[in-house]
């Protein structure tokens, strides 16, 4: 392989890029980003960087040392427009054509819109200029800001929001947040975390439009109600970026169907992070888009599929002063086992608490909130059990 | 010089943090050496001291950087700063934490 191309210039298409060097590759480089910014970590964008505790350089995942070890050829503020398997190529928006040998697709996602978003004072929270754009609007003074969404972006920010001085209404269409992730039961621990903090949740309820004409003036709900906002952050999830993908003969559902090594359809061409359905499952985790890139990598210089991704999921939340940490694989029926800490008013008490999800007898998935000791010995568990229970390596 | 607990009282394999600023976290290893690093990982907020020990390396709870307890240096991503290390003896059972910027002003 003379030339791999990495299309996705954030966590995992560094991640990549360090593996490709790391695992003894020392053909040519490119790596294609559609932000014009040097690769950046998100997820303090809606905590530490929004409250202004943390600014952009603390954001930079390398620096000029690594990247010139790294010996890439970088294509910052450039979109890949489509994906043709032959050669393969990869062509850009300006009209580029890259010839290469090996594909690396990174690309992501993107934050869901809402319909009349376009409202000045509507945000999303997904990029480096999300963010800067937001937090531009929320340092006048004290604002009325709506979240719509009480995922975990929702909830981050407007726990930001909130510790810093605006009123805050959360507005989730579901009757819980989160509960397709933790289950009714602790998603119901954790809404309580809004309401402690005095930001209104409303749940049951969609947005049935926004009102204003240049800016947006409120948020009216499908129960008639109408919010009245000066700020709206939209946090209803996010798309994988694959609309260049369509067309390229790859399989499409999704994400990028992978197989359990992150290879798609063609074995010259692999997947990781948001973007990729890997052995069925897409996670929007930061850890699997650290962890994907190793195997993917292996495979690629392979050719074939000779190692598979087999982290047991991962993910973490900070909002209103608690770190919520889940992992593991829950299913709905699974029985939740307080097995460290107490409740208090439905919410966390002090201290914490390390919750189990059972099933048969074993630990499907644990979740805790402010235990980090006792939850990575547990996360460690469900990791050894996910190794005993299947096979690393494909003969 | 910042007393830290008794010997006795911080078993192998257990942590400390010293609520010093910046706090720093006192490991004592399965090979029954101590060691005393800066408590908050260089990548992002989160407290070594609970985190995953390991021989003379430390994973952090939170995203599971590495640091080698000898040097401070991070032994894998996500992290690529070190930690500053600092002095740790025993006296009389007690363990005494010495900063790095205690010695040099002593110097």
């Amino acid at each position: 392989m003379r030339t791999v191309t990495i299309v996705g210039a954030s966590l995992s298409g560094l991640y990549a890029a360090r593996e490709l060097r790391a695992q003894g590759y020392d053909g040519r480089l490119v790596i294609v980003g559609d932000e014009p910014h040097a690769p950046y970590d998100r997820p303090p964008l809606s905590k530490d960087f929004l409250t202004g505790r943390a600014d952009e350089t603390h954001l930079a995942l390398t620096d000029a040392e690594e990247t010139a070890q790294l010996g890439a050829e970088w294509i910052l503020g450039v979109r890949a427009r489509a994906l043709d398997a032959r050669g393969p190529t990869v062509l850009l928006d300006d009209g580029r054509a890259l010839s290469t040998d090996g594909v690396v697709i990174a690309t992501g996602a993107s934050a869901r819109r809402l319909p009349g978003d376009t409202l000045d004072g509507v945000h999303t929270l997904r990029t480096l200029d999300d963010a800067r754009a937001l937090r531009e609007e929320l340092t006048p003074g004290p604002r009325r800001v709506v979240v719509i969404g009480g995922g975990f972006i929702g909830a981050e920010t407007a726990s930001s929001c909130s510790s810093l001085g605006h009123s805050v209404t959360v507005v989730e269409a579901a009757p819980l947040p989160l509960v397709p992730q933790l289950g009714a039961e602790m998603a119901a621990v954790c809404a309580a975390l809004h309401r402690r903090a005095g930001v209104e949740l409303v749940t049951g309820t969609g947005v049935a439009g926004l009102r204003g004409t240049a800016r947006v003036t409120g948020v009216d709900l499908t129960d008639g109600r109408s919010l009245p906002a000066d700020v709206v952050i939209v946090g209803i999830g996010a798309v994988p970026n694959t609309a260049w993908l369509v067309g390229s003969a790859l399989a499409l559902r999704d994400g990028v169907v992978c197989d359990d090594g992150c290879v798609t359809s063609l074995p010259q061409v692999v997947a990781v992070g948001d973007v990729a359905g890997v052995g069925g499952h897409r996670a929007e985790h930061w850890t699997s888009a650290t962890q994907q890139p190793r195997v993917a990598v292996t495979n690629l210089l392979a050719g074939r599929t000779a190692e598979t991704a087999l982290a047991v999921p991962y993910f973490w939340s900070d909002q209103y002063g608690a770190r919520i940490q889940f992992a593991g694989r829950r299913r709905d029926g699974d029985a939740v086992r307080l097995a460290e800490g107490e409740l208090s008013d439905g919410a966390p008490a002090e201290g914490g608490f390390l919750a189990r999800y059972e099933r048969d007898g074993r630990t499907t998935a644990v979740l805790a909130v402010d235990r980090p000791r006792p939850f990575m010995r547990a996360r460690r568990e469900l990791a050894r059990g996910a190794e005993e229970g299947q096979t690393q390596s494909v003969p | 010089m910042i007393p830290v607990c008794r010997l006795e009282d911080l078993p192998k394999g257990e942590s400390f943090r010293v609520e010093t600023t910046p706090p720093v976290a006192v490991f004592h290893t399965d090979d029954g050496d101590l060691y005393a690093i800066d408590d908050t990982c260089t990548h992002q907020d989160a407290s070594l001291s609970e985190g995953w020990l390991e021989g003379c390396l430390v994973e952090c709870p939170l995203h599971a950087a590495s640091f080698d307890l000898r040097t401070g240096e991070p032994t894998c991503l996500p992290a690529r700063r070190p930690v500053r290390t600092h002095r740790v003896t025993v006296d009389d059972g007690f363990i005494h934490l010495h900063l790095v910027a205690e010695e040099g002003t002593a110097a």
